[in-house]
């Protein structure tokens, strides 16, 4: 793994605008504090004296979970705002709740929020760093980190690997983040699903698309599932869960198809007997759970280096003032 | 009597075919061929050598926000970012608040416009009641109250049926019809045009196909009825392309270009400006490409700004949150200079046609030349002065400008209505009371 490391932002807001050894710098760090997990004092002191908002404007449980053990195992102190405790619901701007935020002398934001690019609106507004942890369908960069951290993990170099992502891929931020990530890692790609659910332009980023399952899953060493959206079946993209299970669905038979030894990943929740067989989600080949603790490690490495390389960074770039 | 001569100019006049090097005189308010030696010696002159002389620019495409959202604009400011742009007269349109679907709330535009307008100000009203789509407004009485023309702009009549009655009627009043091409159903919750770009960003996507198929149901309807239908901010290829052939076949269509769809595509919403969200949005190259082609070839006939004024604090916020809108008046010659006729698309003749008289043509207004006895209206402008967009300079009440901070050749010098002066290169020239 790459010992020099490198991060040249103030926020963590996509995958799109980091490089290959930023990226390659969250592995990094999430390793070495991958090892801190087996200890019995798990607390670290590295981030003591911060303070870390949680501020989630839509329903989130193991991102803002993890995002919470992650700033706790280093040592900073974090409070959770949800949309409903919060004055957006009174009709406050979110130019002004974040503001309010900072002035509350928080060091960092980490956001979920509907809308695709308010993280970056608000780095934009915001001295202190803005860690994006979903907007809209547009990326959540932490999640695209720990999945090909997971991957590396089992499969070492990434470059030249065939990674199958099957799904919803139009709606999906996970798939966005985790399309830059792997093309900046040198993976192959492949899109698979319902065409109402992955719309041509994704050929643009440099993917595959084919909608022939089997032809997805033949050569694939990563198939990543996308957790189908209940509430999109009522609407135009596809006919019912039970169609999409027909055609898409992961079961023992389809799974047969795929390489012994490739890698089944879920960026959950999962809807057990819909994108995946119960059984094959707790089968060896599934990462699912290894996926949710990596969660925090990245996310660990995340806040470190938003909080301390950022700054570093700035301190450097300051004009010398004596 | 009030006297003006401007010497020296480049005199375009492409309703009389005038390019020529020479002077344009005004007695009282309206335009002479010549004066006196004795108006001479009385006249206030301008001289004009080395810029454009041409008919005051015509804009028929406006929000002007008053009644009920004039902290966005009013018809006092908007009438001056008229006047900084070289707009004379211009037409705004009826989504107020009330909206200006009944004889009442027209009559208080044409009033407060007598009070606070220094343009020329030409009301329309609805098509349907409340923009609702669901019943056809008083278009009589609308008429009576002298609307130029009729629209539901910001909305489109999704319901065939009612669209065929109101161009059937508008046509019998012989009101032309403008229409905001859109069919709802593929809009749900589009923030941006659907496409690469789209798709990066997360945003949801307005396909094409929503105004193309709009657009091709127009057609059909103004071929059936015989009644004029006028396209408005077209923006795709396919539009643009819809219009050319319906022409050929003789059918009674026109289009209207926009400045911002023929300069920007939608790579420009790339870092989420709301400055940059627009109904009918920012698209690809090749529909900027096929809008400006439009513009060259007469498939769209006029240029309009659809000056769309918001505040800050309400385009602020998070792109998909936004309202639609950018305002355009103050910008809109210089970026129809950049865009054909810098380009070398376009003689000036030709580019200032579709801001004068094809504008003023179009809905039947007595604008948009120079010939003797017409209004005195008149902009003068250097084509090659380069200036910087400041929104802090912007006459209009909002900012919410595309082109803010960038640099454009083709500056207004003078800004005329009726043989006065009411904008000199910097600021608005207060009209004497009356």
């Amino acid at each position: 793994m790459s010992t020099t490391t490198t991060w040249r932002h103030k926020d963590l807001t996509s995958i799109e605008r980091l490089t290959r050894e930023e990226i390659e710098t969250v592995h990094h760090y999430a390793a070495q504090f991958k090892q801190s997990l087996g200890r019995t004092q798990k607390k670290l002191p590295t981030l003591r004296g911060k303070t870390v908002i949680n501020l989630f404007i839509e329903p989130s449980t193991r991102t803002r979970v993890a995002f919470e053990i992650a700033a706790k195992r280093l040592s900073a102190d974090v409070t959770t705002i949800e949309e409903a405790a919060s004055s957006l619901v009174k009709g406050e701007s979110l130019r002004d709740t974040a503001e309010v935020i900072q002035a509350l002398n928080a060091d960092l934001i980490v956001m979920r929020h509907r809308s695709p690019g308010s993280a970056d609106y608000l780095g934009k507004i915001l001295n202190i760093p803005v860690i994006n942890a979903g907007d809209g369908a547009h990326e959540h960069p932490t999640q695209a980190l720990l999945d090909t951290f997971t991957m590396k993990e089992r499969l070492g170099d990434l470059a030249g690997r065939k990674v199958t992502i099957l799904g919803d891929i139009l709606f999906s931020r996970v798939a966005r983040s985790n399309i830059w990530a792997l093309k900046k890692l040198g993976a192959h790609i492949t899109l698979c699903g319902p065409a109402t659910l992955i719309p041509e332009s994704f050929r643009s980023l440099g993917c595959e698309i084919t909608h022939n399952l089997r032809a997805a899953l033949a050569d694939a060493d990563v198939v990543m599932l996308l957790r189908i959206q209940h509430e999109r079946q009522a609407s135009t993209h596809f006919p019912s869960l039970g169609e999409y299970k027909a055609l898409y669905s992961l079961n023992e038979e389809r799974a047969s198809w795929l390489k012994p030894d490739a890698i089944i990943m879920h960026p959950g929740p999962v809807n057990r007997g819909v994108e995946i067989d119960s059984a094959l989600a707790d089968s060896k080949q599934s990462v699912i759970l290894e996926q949710v603790t990596n969660g925090i490690v990245t996310r660990m490495a995340a806040l470190f280096l938003c909080l301390t390389k950022a700054n570093e960074l700035n301190n450097a770039q300051a004009p010398a003032q004596s | 009597m009030s006297i003006l001569w401007i010497k020296n100019g480049r005199v375009i006049d492409p309703a009389n075919q005038r390019d020529a090097v020479g002077d344009v005189f005004a007695v009282d308010g309206r335009i002479v061929a010549e004066l006196s030696a004795e108006q001479q010696q009385q006249a206030e002159v301008i001289d004009a050598g080395g810029q454009i002389v041409c008919p005051g620019l015509v804009d028929v495409h406006v929000h002007l926000r008053e009644p009920g959202q004039t902290h966005k604009e009013d018809i006092r400011s908007g009438s001056r970012a008229a006047a900084a742009g070289g707009f004379t007269t211009i037409v705004c349109m009826p989504n107020t608040s009330p909206v200006a679907d009944n004889s009442g709330t027209i009559e208080r535009i044409r009033n407060s416009a007598k009070a606070n307008s220094i343009v020329h100000l030409y009301p329309t009203g609805t098509l349907t009641v409340g923009m609702k789509g669901e019943a056809l407004a008083p278009i009589g009485s609308l008429k009576q109250a002298k609307v130029v023309a009729v629209t539901d702009d910001g909305k489109c009549v999704q319901n065939n049926e009612l669209m065929r009655r109101a161009v059937e009627y508008a046509h019998m009043l012989d009101l032309v019809v403008m229409d905001h091409c859109q069919d709802d159903t593929l809009t749900k919750g589009a923030a941006m045009n659907e496409g690469e770009w789209s798709m990066r960003l997360g945003l949801t996507g307005w396909p094409a196909a929503a105004e193309d198929i709009i657009i091709a149901r127009n057609i059909v309807l103004a071929e059936t009825t015989g009644a004029h239908i006028h396209m408005q901010h077209v923006s795709t290829k396919g539009g643009v392309e819809l219009i050319r052939e319906a022409k050929k076949r003789g059918i009674r269509v026109s289009g209207e270009a926009m400045p911002h769809h023929a300069f920007f595509t939608d790579e420009a919403c790339k870092d989420y400006n709301p400055n940059f969200k627009m109904n009918p949005p920012l698209r690809t190259a090749e529909d900027r490409e096929a809008v400006i082609q439009g513009v060259i070839d007469g498939a769209l006939e006029i240029i309009a700004t659809d000056h769309a004024p918001h505040t800050d604090y309400e385009k602020d916020c998070e792109f998909d949150k936004a309202p639609f809108g950018v305002i355009g008046m103050e910008t809109a010659l210089a970026v129809c200079l950049e865009v054909w006729h810098h380009s070398g698309f376009l003689e000036l003749p030709a580019l200032l046609q579709r801001m004068t008289e094809q504008p003023a043509k179009l809905v039947g207004l007595p604008a948009g030349t120079l010939s003797p006895d017409a209004v005195a209206d008149v902009c003068i402008f250097d084509p090659n002065e380069r200036w910087t967009v400041d929104p802090l300079k912007f006459q209009s009440k909002s900012m919410n400008c595309p082109w803010n901070g960038m640099t454009l050749r083709g500056r207004v010098k003078h800004t005329i209505r009726a043989g006065e002066r009411i904008w000199d290169g910097e600021q608005i020239l207060e009209p004497s009371a009356s």
